[in-house]
């Protein structure tokens, strides 16, 4: 069946594609600029410079910290807010939802004055962790929350329990394979956020990619636009995985 | 000896009284289905059995057992539940070797059991697929598969077939009942469908406001219902409200009906006569029956074999299924005897407990 696309909807859709498109055609186009005529040299510099990749490496493991410690979190939370205190839902989404409202400078001058008297956390860039985890608490729950809706939590739990098994063996076994796509989601989610962070690692002064970005977008500007082409590609990698990893089981052994 | 023995179970949340003194026990090998009107305590009482709610009061034993605080995981119950029940990212088969994997059987041998579990649903060929990928009957068949595939002492059959259409349900039933009786498992299954229940079951339990209000065997509470309720949830019903007249009489409308079974109650008191649709006449028919009546038809509907048929009578409307092959069915507004056998009626008293 093929489906007309009336005139309205191209021009809505055309419309959409050139803001969305023109913006990021124009940066490539600026990032490849030289003193005459167009070349990579920009890119080259980009790759070239050692504070691009200690700064990736260091927001990279960072991200994977934080989605470490946030699904380790949340993930039992979620499961056992739906599986025994489904009263308690509308309270855990408010209090994960509260980071939507509360400034990052808030939240990094008041994690300061909580973490004021252990100096040697203060001093490691892992202090930038746990404000990471609260700010990754809104996608993270939500992901897991619609996940978690999506199956039937308390049947399967039981069917398992009748079954002989124990809480462990019903929640590795049985709940978290059912919930890869919605833990991968979340995961991606918590790398994208940490690697767009900008107030708390600038105002605790610890070096992470998005500093090195908002640096070299005040010095360089062709590198800056590089740099934005190479974050967007990195992120739509990232998008692009997700979607894969999370439509790979279910396709298999399809009739 | 009792298989399963609840003795005085109740359940309380907070004010509401869930269960209230239940005591029920199943001999070995016998099917006893619960039923009764949502809200009734029927699940409440499988759930309580299975483990996964605790009386407020009263004991469980299982085999002998004393079972009432013991954990769902070790009490070596198979369940089935209403629905969506099956793992989603296992394949039937690792479905119903769920159980057996929780118990370290060896995989060789888990395989062959999963796999001749599977042949005796009817689903061998259907052993790799998910469970998105097999019809809403055929996950019930795995559900019980798995259920079995553990041995348990005592199936618990949670309105098995409510979320299925009523085609699949009948063949389904039927099915769960051979399996029943060929494995000798004791079982206890909970409906709100009296003929799901009166088809599969040796006994049924009525329940009502979280008592049994009675339990026998499904001919006899259908042919003898023990209250007004059970006699209502069970099938369709005449109920005729009259008062205990004098020498075997009862008292109804602007009528008096002839039933012996009156002599049993005090006169005066006041009474419903319960009489089935089938067990009434209409025409010719009626000849030789003790209750005669003279009736107009208010409407009659074709049932395939039966048609039903609404009377006006002075002891009140009375609805008659009559078999449709005889031909000649009554227009409404025709008049019409209608007639009952004073023994296929029953009496049941208003005023005071029976029996």
């Amino acid at each position: 069946m093929t489906r007309r696309v009336s005139p309205s909807s191209l021009t809505v859709l055309i419309a959409g594609g050139v803001f969305f498109f023109l913006p990021l055609a124009a940066t490539l186009e600026f990032s490849l600029r030289a003193e005459h005529g167009h070349n990579f040299a920009a890119y080259g510099d980009l790759f070239s410079d050692p504070q691009f990749w200690s700064t990736l490496k260091l927001s990279l493991r960072l991200a994977g910290e934080t989605a470490i410690a946030v699904l380790a979190l949340l993930v039992p939370t979620a499961y056992w807010v739906h599986l025994r205190a489904p009263k308690l839902r509308p309270l855990v989404t408010f209090l994960c939802v509260l980071p939507f409202v509360v400034p990052p400078i808030v939240l990094v001058v008041g994690l300061l004055s909580v973490f004021r008297n252990v100096s040697w956390f203060l001093s490691t860039p892992q202090f930038l962790v746990p404000a990471y985890v609260i700010l990754a608490l809104p996608y993270v729950w939500f992901a897991l929350d619609a996940g978690l809706r999506a199956i039937d939590v308390r049947t399967l739990a039981e069917a398992a329990e009748s079954l002989g098994a124990g809480p462990f063996r019903t929640l590795f076994q049985v709940i978290l394979p059912g919930l890869r796509s919605a833990i991968l989601a979340a995961g991606l989610l918590t790398v994208a956020i940490v690697l767009g962070e900008f107030t708390m690692a600038s105002l605790s002064l610890f070096n992470t990619f998005p500093v090195y970005v908002s640096y070299v977008g005040q010095t360089k500007a062709t590198g800056a636009s590089a740099l934005t082409i190479v974050s967007i590609g990195l992120l739509w990698a990232a998008m692009l995985a997700l979607t894969f990893a999370s439509r790979g089981p279910r396709r298999k052994g399809a009739a | 000896m009792a298989d399963i023995q609840l003795t005085s179970v109740t359940r309380t949340y907070g004010a509401f009284v869930a269960l209230d003194e239940i005591s029920l026990s199943l001999a070995a090998g016998e099917l006893v289905s619960l039923l009764g009107p949502s809200g009734c305590g029927k699940t409440t009482a499988l759930r309580i059995l299975a483990g996964f709610d605790t009386p407020t009061a009263g004991t469980i034993t299982i085999a002998g057992k004393d079972v009432t605080r013991l954990a769902p995981s070790r009490r070596g119950v198979g369940m089935v539940f209403q629905a969506y029940s099956l793992f989603p990212t296992m394949t039937a088969q690792r479905n119903v070797e769920f159980g057996l994997r929780v118990r370290g059987v060896k995989t060789p041998r888990r395989r062959k059991q999963a796999q001749e579990l599977l042949e005796l649903v009817g689903l061998g060929h259907a052993a790799s697929r998910y469970p998105h990928q097999l019809s809403g009957g055929m996950q019930q068949r795995v559900a019980l598969a798995r259920a079995l595939a553990i041995q348990p002492r005592v199936l618990l059959l949670d309105e098995p077939l409510s979320a299925l259409d009523a085609k699949v349900r009948v063949q389904l039933r039927d099915e769960i009942r051979r399996l029943q009786t060929s494995l000798g498992i004791t079982t206890l299954y909970v409906t709100h469908d009296q003929e799901e229940a009166l088809s599969v079951s040796d006994r049924v339990a009525v329940m009502r406001d979280g008592r049994i209000e009675q339990i026998g065997p499904p001919a006899e509470i259908y042919g003898e219902p023990a209250t007004p309720f059970v006699a209502e949830f069970i099938g369709t019903i005449n109920r005729i409200e009259s008062l205990i007249g004098n020498d075997g009489t009862v008292v109804a409308g602007d009528t008096t009906l002839a039933l012996p079974a009156a002599r049993n109650h005090t006169p005066g008191d006041r009474v419903i006569v319960l009489v089935r649709p089938e067990t009434v006449s209409v025409g010719a028919s009626v000849n030789g029956h003790g209750v005669r009546l003279d009736a107009t038809v208010i409407t009659s509907t074709f049932l395939g074999a039966t048609t039903r048929v609404r009377l006006a009578t002075p002891a009140g409307d009375i609805t008659a299924d009559i078999p449709s092959a005889g031909g000649g069915t009554p227009l409404p507004g025709a008049t019409i005897p209608v007639g009952f056998d004073p023994a296929s009626a029953r009496i049941l008293s208003l005023d005071r407990p029976t029996d």
